[in-house]
């Protein structure tokens, strides 16, 4: 796993996600998903240009699928943006960085 | 100004990637313009990114999954030097040499361009159909069939793509319903006879989605027959869309002749399109035989067609 990118599992995620300070994007993906694999480098890149104002986490639905049964996923990637516990945004499919990040940028604290 | 470039290839599918692997190999330095990820069919990789096992692409007597047999082009293109902007381009300019493409307001020249841009999957065009996708609306079994473990579900679609589909959805829907239009399968015979002995999939022959239903989420569709146009309701939670697909060339309309359908006419037996310089291969140019080899070969014939035009332009 690449830098500044965390692993959640049916076992942390919910004290990963509510004890989180930083706005924290929960990517819902698996091995098998083509378009996972195309938004995995972006991701990484968020993560590396935007640390201190997001946490890029991933969750693999085919070993905590009742993390994404919760939570309605139906399709991947999906990928869920919290803040204080509560979800800020929902962001289907994959798409641009540039994109992605104005889906983000709206509900994240400014850089310092 | 920027540099002009030998080539510059539009597209990263099987047909942009073997382009890019042999005009590399000669030593074109080619730009690989090679789209931006989406969920749909138009997407870097192209359409195999959003397939399981492929099983007919020969080298791979186990079969291989579409998504890493397309990392592997890739990578094989980079081997020899191709180099790669994952974004899509939003204009050309092929009146004058060089040719000119941008994305957005980046411009990128090339004294030749080969364009791959491949087809994406067309859409049922009914109220709701967008908002509902990602909520029981796919175009991506691959993608989404996981989550309709134990569900009852439906695909739309009388080809290959529609029964593969299917059977894939076998392994994890209670039962899936293949909805086709007319009263016969246009899919090969091996897939005919899979979709047919396959006791969890019921087909409904005649038969055509007319609505969506759910609010949050899909909760059934409603089927109308085509011969008496009577409708009936189904319960699925999933629709998976497999109707066909439509050329991706709305950038080439009115630059290069086109079918009435938007696939690109090339010289027969060649890759050249009507402009000298532009060559066309793979789906975008092909609605008959649309498979990831043909689409390779038609990608391999572009590079030679390209690298002998541009040798006799000296």
């Amino acid at each position: 796993m690449a830098d500044g990118i965390i692993t959640l599992t049916s076992a942390t995620f919910d004290e990963i996600v509510n004890s989180s300070d930083t706005p924290i994007l929960v990517d819902f993906w698996a091995e098998w998903c083509g378009p996972c694999k195309q938004i995995a480098p972006i991701l990484e890149q968020i993560a590396a240009e935007k640390a201190g104002q997001i946490i890029i986490a991933k969750l693999n639905v085919d070993d905590h699928g009742d993390i994404a049964g919760r939570f309605n996923v139906m399709s991947i990637p999906t990928m869920l943006l919290f803040s204080e516990g509560e979800i800020k945004t929902k962001i289907v499919g994959a798409m641009p960085k540039g994109r992605m990040l104005e889906e983000l940028n709206p509900f994240l604290p400014a850089s310092r | 100004m920027s540099t002009v470039r030998n080539t510059i290839i539009i597209g990263s599918g099987p047909a942009g990637l073997t382009a890019a692997i042999y005009t590399a190999r000669a030593s074109l330095a080619p730009l690989v313009i090679e789209g931006e990820p989406s969920s749909t069919s138009d997407q870097p990789g192209g359409q195999l990114m959003l397939t399981t096992e492929v099983e007919n692409f020969p080298g791979f007597p186990e079969g291989i999954m579409g998504p890493e047999l397309m990392m592997n082009f890739r990578s094989q293109a980079e081997r020899f030097g191709a180099e790669f902007i994952t974004e899509k381009v939003t204009k050309v300019d092929f009146s004058s040499r060089p040719f000119k493409v941008w994305i957005r307001d980046t411009e990128y020249s090339a004294n030749s361009i080969i364009v791959a841009t491949g087809a994406q999957s067309l859409m049922l065009d009914l109220p709701r159909e967008t908002e509902l996708i990602g909520h029981g609306v796919s175009t991506c079994a691959t993608c989404d069939g996981f989550f309709f473990r134990g569900h009852e579900i439906a695909v739309v679609g009388g080809g290959d793509s529609a029964v593969e589909e299917a059977m894939f959805l076998t392994k994890f829907a209670s039962k899936v319903h293949l909805i086709v239009r007319r009263d016969t399968l246009r899919a090969s015979r091996i897939m005919q006879d899979r979709a047919l002995t396959n006791e969890k999939i019921e087909i409904h022959w005649n038969s055509r989605v007319s609505e969506l239903q759910g609010e949050q989420s899909l909760s059934g569709v409603t089927l109308t027959d085509t011969t008496d146009n009577s409708t009936r309701p189904l319960a699925v939670t999933g629709l998976f869309i497999a109707i066909g697909h439509k050329p991706n060339t709305a950038i080439f309309q009115s630059v290069l002749n086109m079918e009435d359908t938007g696939y690109l006419l090339t010289r027969d037996g060649s890759t050249y399109t009507d402009i000298e310089g532009i060559f066309a291969c793979g789906d975008v140019q092909d609605h008959t035989y649309r498979q990831a080899i043909t689409a390779a070969g038609s990608g391999c014939m572009a590079a030679l067609d390209c690298e002998r035009w541009l040798e006799h332009q000296h």
